[in-house]
């Protein structure tokens, strides 16, 4: 009993420490101009995602075509595009559907990812190599030509967005959860506790998820700007998100084709795309500078 | 060495063969008749059997697998039904415009990319070094679907400098050089990012070490020091790295085919994924997975090439 | 050692380096003295943090970004290397001073074969790449590494720890340089190995006629090598004498200590090893009076308040306390004013030269009683 209460006792101490050292990082993080800029990026993208809704002045679907290819204006803030429709309306809303996507296929992958790999790591030495063979093959496909071949299969669709990230980002987590597994699993500790009889799901519970959680929401969080690049390209492909429903991808098709009529939806396609990669890799870059002490040494 | 290079061909050639079967299954077990999907719903009962027994559909899937196996083995990755041509043909045909693509996107990145690395490493801490660094990193996040459109705009529609579509007149080879600056742009700017921060981190690395200090010592001339001593050890990593990269490097191939207006086999599965060709499809994937792991066993023979350590090991 | 003498390939004048760390500098080298007689061998023996490596890079100007030289002359072959520019620093490295480091494991560049190193650092000589060869062959002979043509193919990976240290000493002496820096050289070896290449170094030494600066905390090593000796402790050099006024007559207690705790003088005596209480004293926050008091079993009183002097004990042999200059009798009380009326050691060490060089004629009588501050107006 003492034992179980030590541990449930320790996490919460860790969490209060984790808090403040995450608060002082982000002050670290905010210190650099870089970081800063990176911040204030992923907020602003993420902010407009969550109250597109509210922030949107227009109907993203309402089509006005009087008022077709019109550039920036007060009224229309990004222009308008081929059949009227405000161009800034839809990216907001775009980039709500960019958000959820990633959220769901990142959280999908995360979660099957985390399973495989704790099989790899605990299982047996076959079934271990076998997920392992699977996983380096899955990798060994390029991306966008694995995406397309389940396109042709499943037909371009959000859910076949999404599915095109879980099958290709589980290799990703299971391969850490392997790793980190594998070494837990032979550390003294561990040893120590299972030669007294603790059970595997205490040792999960206790050891291994605390461990591998970290580093996993790490890569998760990463990963987003990467998800969110493949939904905008598929998109524009025009064999992810379907019409009418905006994307940061269709609208950069769309403009696209009127290039040569006017380059403000091209542009205003492109630009949120180019702030959400920089933004999460700024703020990615600065948080490793903060958080690899060997790094800030140099500084 | 030898040892080990046959493991790393064993692996790849597995790694092919779970993929040629994962990718096989995969059509199969997908709900609805790939026969169906290709010749439409309205096609008649006796063509759809006609066509099932001609592509071998009705024996059980292990079967399907190894027939597939063994037709792949010998080069041929079935027929395209809509041109009645053999896949392979097809795919192989396109091929050589893609690899022109990437490789030049790749060249022009090495060119830029390593020098700005090196550069970086030497003159650690500069302006130089900040500047690059964050270029580098900015290169390295921009997805190049938006670099190519981007640079179109910019390059082709508003300062109409380069050509934006096409790839240039058959047979006139400025003019296909021409068209392929742009392409080749796109593909290549996030490589330079890549290049450049890998070749620094690791030029950080290997001027740090001993062996380094011993040639200072021994007063040799500081660019001896950084080409012969230390970037050929500093370039092995990246080697690797342009091994594994190829993947990403076809998948920029794709947008950039399509953005272009190129042929390619990014344009030809482009076009076999709206048309529902999957039997282009699933080629067109295979030949690339083939290429991906064939340079990463390639970029690992280099390695033992370049790295006497390597050679020698059991 | 005899201080300015005649002929001194190296001398090292009032040296002092920094380290630039995070507590604030590191005090690493502190008014280092130091002669090297051209053709001899110079020891220099401390334990690891007393400033031996640091002294050896410093004469190389091979220190680390963030190292600092901020007082001193180092004066090779009449010229001061501090002064010297960038290039001209490159033309003596490799060519004049020359240098084998600790690790051989490490220390050669593990893609180029051998030969190829060892062709590359002649590449100011004029000389066909038959003739540069040739001569790299010729030196891989003559420090003892068998098939010498065959090997000269081969990759540091493909020599064993012992021929890859013959291997750095070949590529030392290939340039026929003036001096070698030996850094820990047979650190990294095992005993039998270490003999074979101390020997096979002493030769060479004689063969080639090059003066040896020779790095080590192992005094077996020393005594075999060399014919002076230099103590250092904690960045500062504690006792300077022959070999046999080292080895015989210790004037210094860390000098003592060192011989006691020395395995190859206790083995038959006792199962224990002896060794020295009490850790480096730490660079950042010297302590004040003598570094090594905290550690000292004999330290009295001034010991923790004035640094010491460098004593004159006999023609060449001197340390840095003050019991040494107690021994001498009744100099002492005299010789406490003089150091506590704050003669720096700089000033102290000019002037012990001065005064061995003096008392010339006067040697052997009264040894010690001549103190270093005593004779030191400024």
């Amino acid at each position: 009993m003492a034992v179980t209460t030590t541990a449930a006792a320790t996490p919460a101490l860790e969490n209060l420490g984790a808090w403040t050292a995450f608060r002082r990082s982000i002050g670290r993080v905010v210190r650099e101009p870089l970081g800063a800029l990176g911040l204030f990026m992923v907020v602003l993208i993420v902010g407009s995602a969550i109250g597109a809704d509210w922030l949107a002045p227009f109907d993203p679907n309402k089509i006005d075509i009087r008022a077709k290819l019109e550039p920036p204006s007060v009224e229309h803030l990004l222009g308008t595009d081929q059949l009227g429709r405000d161009i800034f309306s839809r990216v907001l809303v775009g980039g709500q559907i960019a958000l959820k996507v990633s959220l769901v296929a990142i959280g999908a992958a995360l979660a099957v990812g985390l399973v495989l790999g704790l099989i790899a790591g605990f299982g047996p030495r076959w079934l271990d190599h076998g997920l392992v063979l699977l996983f380096d093959t899955v990798r060994s496909f390029p991306t966008v030509m694995f995406a397309l071949a389940l396109i042709t299969l499943l037909g371009p669709s959000l859910e076949t967005v999404v599915v095109v990230v879980v099958v290709t980002q589980i290799p990703i987590y299971a391969r850490m959860v392997r790793t980190q597994t594998l070494a837990l699993r032979s550390a003294e500790f561990i040893m120590a506790e299972r030669v007294m009889g603790a059970g595997f799901f205490r040792i999960l519970a206790v050891h291994i998820l605390p461990n591998v959680i970290g580093p996993l929401l790490i890569l998760a969080s990463m990963d987003i700007p990467f998800v969110i690049t493949i939904e905008a390209g598929l998109s524009f492909l025009g064999m992810g998100v379907r019409p009418p429903t905006p994307s940061w991808g269709t609208i950069l098709n769309d403009g696209y084709s009127f290039l040569y009529n006017t380059p403000w939806p091209a542009i205003a396609g492109g630009l949120p795309v180019i702030i959400t990669t920089l933004g999460f890799t700024f703020l990615g870059e600065s948080l490793r500078d903060v958080f690899d002490p060997k790094l800030r040494k140099d500084v | 060495m030898w040892l080990y290079l046959c493991k790393r061909v064993v692996l790849g050639a597995v790694i092919v063969v779970v993929a040629v079967s994962l990718l096989y299954s995969m059509i199969h077990l997908v709900p609805g008749d790939p026969v169906k999907i290709v010749l439409g719903p309205r096609a008649s009962p006796e063509l759809q059997a006609a066509i099932h027994e001609k592509l071998g559909l009705n024996d059980p899937l292990p079967v399907q697998i190894l027939n597939f196996l063994g037709n792949v083995a010998t080069g041929d990755l079935g027929v395209d039904v809509f041109k009645n041509r053999p896949v392979a043909d097809i795919v192989l045909e396109q091929l050589p415009h893609t690899v022109v693509l990437v490789v030049t996107g790749i060249g022009w990145a090495m060119l830029l990319g390593i020098p700005l690395g090196c550069a970086s490493a030497i003159h650690r801490n500069s302006v130089l070094d900040r500047i690059a660094g964050v270029l580098s990193v900015s290169c390295i996040a921009i997805p190049s679907f938006v670099v190519a459109i981007y640079a179109v705009m910019l390059f082709a529609v508003t300062l109409k400098w380069l050509p934006a579509i096409g790839a240039g007149e058959r047979g006139n080879l400025a003019s296909q050089a021409w068209h392929l600056v742009l392409p080749a742009f796109a593909v290549g700017l996030s490589w330079v990012g890549y290049l450049a921060r890998l070749v620094r981190a690791s030029m950080l690395e290997i001027l740090g070490e001993a062996h380094v200090r011993t040639a200072r010592a021994f007063g040799l001339p500081e660019r001896t020091i950084v080409l012969k001593y230390v970037l050929r050890l500093a370039i092995l990593p990246t080697i690797t790295l342009l091994g594994m990269g190829i993947g990403i490097l076809i998948s920029s191939a794709v947008f950039a085919e399509i953005v272009f207006a190129r042929p390619g086999v990014g344009r030809l599965i482009f076009d076999a994924v709206s048309t529902r060709n999957y039997p282009v499809v699933m080629g067109a994937v295979l030949i690339t997975t083939v290429l991906f792991v064939v340079s990463t066993t390639l970029s690992d023979l280099i390695n033992a090439l370049v790295d006497p350590r390597l050679r020698s090991e059991e | 050692m005899r201080r300015g003498a005649k002929g001194a390939v190296l001398e090292v004048r009032a040296l002092s380096v920094e380290f630039s760390t995070a507590r604030g500098p590191l005090k690493a080298l502190r008014n280092v003295d130091l002669d090297v007689p051209a053709g001899s061998v110079v020891g220099v023996v401390g334990e690891s943090g007393s400033g031996k490596s640091t002294l050896a890079g410093a004469v190389m100007r091979l220190l680390a970004e963030n190292t600092r030289i901020t007082a001193g002359e180092v004066r090779f072959e009449g010229r001061d290397l501090l002064r010297a520019s960038n290039a001209e620093m490159r033309a003596i490295r490799g060519e004049r001073i020359s240098m084998v480091f600790q690790d051989p494991m490490t220390s050669l560049n593990p893609v180029l074969s051998i030969g190829t190193q060892m062709v590359d650092i002649q590449y100011r000589r004029d000389r066909s790449r038959e003739e540069k060869n040739a001569r790299a062959v010729e030196m891989l002979r003559r420090v003892g590494i068998p098939d010498a043509e065959r090997r000269m193919a081969h990759y540091p990976h493909q020599f064993s720890g012992g021929m890859r240290q013959r291997v750095a000493i070949a590529m030392a002496l290939e340039t026929e340089p003036a001096l070698l820096i030996a850094d820990e050289p047979t650190t990294a070896l095992d005993a039998t190995l270490e003999v074979q290449i101390i020997h096979r170094l002493k030769d060479l030494q004689r063969s080639e006629g090059c003066a040896i600066l020779f790095i080590s905390h192992h005094l077996g090593v020393i005594a075999e090598l060399c014919d002076y000796v230099v103590v250092m402790y904690g960045g500062e050099v504690v006792e300077r004498g022959t070999v046999r006024d080292i080895f015989h007559r210790p004037g210094h207690p860390y000098t003592e200590k060192l011989l006691e705790c020395d395995p190859a003088r206790i083995a038959d005596r006792s199962r224990d090893l002896p060794t020295i209480p009490g850790d480096v004293p730490d660079l950042v926050a010297l302590p004040r009076g003598c570094v090594f008091a905290p550690r000292c079993a004999k330290a009295v009183d001034v010991c923790g308040r004035d640094a010491p002097p460098d004593v004159w004990l006999e023609e060449g042999h001197e340390a840095k306390c003050h019991l040494a200059a107690k021994a001498g009798g009744g100099a002492a009380s005299g010789f406490e004013g003089g150091a506590a009326s704050g003669a720096g050691p700089r000033a102290g060490a000019g002037a012990a030269s001065g005064t061995a060089a003096e008392s010339g004629a006067g040697e052997g009588a009264g040894a010690g009683t001549r103190t270093a501050s005593g004779g030191a107006p400024a």
